[in-house]
């Protein structure tokens, strides 16, 4: 796994910790009113599951498996990733934070303008790889030659 | 397919199934009080959600994610069935516990809700240790 993909799926899983437990604690605030503070958080917990989980994973598992020209950089252009891995965790901050009922409106905005601009660069960079390669093209010969049996012609 | 796999995945589609009747419901005016559809509402995202799409990305993670050499190993399974289990059983006690805390609230009923979100942070947490080794970059 390529070392982005790591630091992909592993903030991934830790947006997974965290907005399970924001859940957690606003799911507990409906029945107890000593924790029914929690459910203003519900937009943290919305960001952190949808956009800091699923879509980070995803992005993640596309950057590690998705088909690489023959003989290019093993996960595509790293740069970019890595950009768009630092624009969507500080959407996520952005937008998550800026859901709050007190939060100024342009938080929001900008957390979700990083979001689509973290989308925008993987798009970008995973375009190219959504594709498939002959053998030829991967150097690979196929099918393989079978070794000849002692004898024969 | 590891086994764990198999029990994530198939538990993944019942819940897809049951998260898309539960959506037939909601749209059912004559399917029980407003209050009882407000309370549904969330139960159904959640079983779409938990339920079906991050059950699956637990089972497949199991599955596909690199195994270190040399051991090749899946990780910790007490780890990673600690995590299927409180998953469903913290998804169904909440499948059934908010509904009830809507319509007819009481103190058990409060207490399985909170247990169900208890659960359900738990299972993350357990398949996040359990899946962590296998998440290193070469």
């Amino acid at each position: 796994m390529p070392r982005a993909s790591a630091w992909l799926v592993r903030t991934a899983l830790l947006h997974l910790a965290l907005g399970a437990g924001i859940g957690a604690v606003a799911l507990a605030g409906k029945a107890s009113a000593a924790l029914a503070f929690a459910l203003a958080l519900r937009p943290v917990h919305v960001e952190c599951i949808l956009i800091g989980w699923t879509l980070q994973l995803a992005f993640g598992v596309a950057y590690w498996i998705l088909p690489r020209r023959p003989g290019g950089p093993r996960g595509g252009d790293a740069a970019r990733v890595w950009t768009a891995w630092a624009l969507l965790n500080a959407g996520v901050l952005g937008a998550g934070l800026g859901g709050l009922p007190a939060a100024p409106g342009w938080a929001l905005t900008s957390g979700r303008l990083a979001e689509v601009a973290a989308a925008v660069l993987f798009a970008t960079h995973a375009w190219p790889r959504v594709r498939s390669y002959t053998p030829a093209q991967r150097g690979v010969t196929w099918p393989p030659a079978r070794p000849s049996a002692p004898g024969a012609r | 397919m590891p086994p764990l796999t198999r029990w994530f995945l198939r538990t993944a589609l019942a819940w897809l199934v049951l998260a898309m009747l539960a959506g037939v419901a909601i749209t059912v005016p004559t399917f029980g009080s407003e209050v009882l559809h407000a309370a549904l509402q969330p139960v159904w995202v959640h079983l779409l959600m938990v339920g079906w799409v991050t059950q699956m990305i637990f089972g497949v993670a199991w599955w596909m994610f690199p195994r270190p050499a040399p051991a090749r190993s899946f990780g910790n399974p007490v780890l990673g069935w600690s995590a299927y289990a409180a998953l469903n059983a913290g998804l169904l006690l909440r499948a059934l516990s908010e509904p009830v805390l809507a319509t007819a609230p009481g103190p058990g009923v409060g207490a399985a809700l909170a247990a169900s979100a208890a659960l359900q942070f738990l299972a993350t947490l357990a398949f996040a240790a359990s899946i962590w080794p296998r998440t290193r970059g070469t």
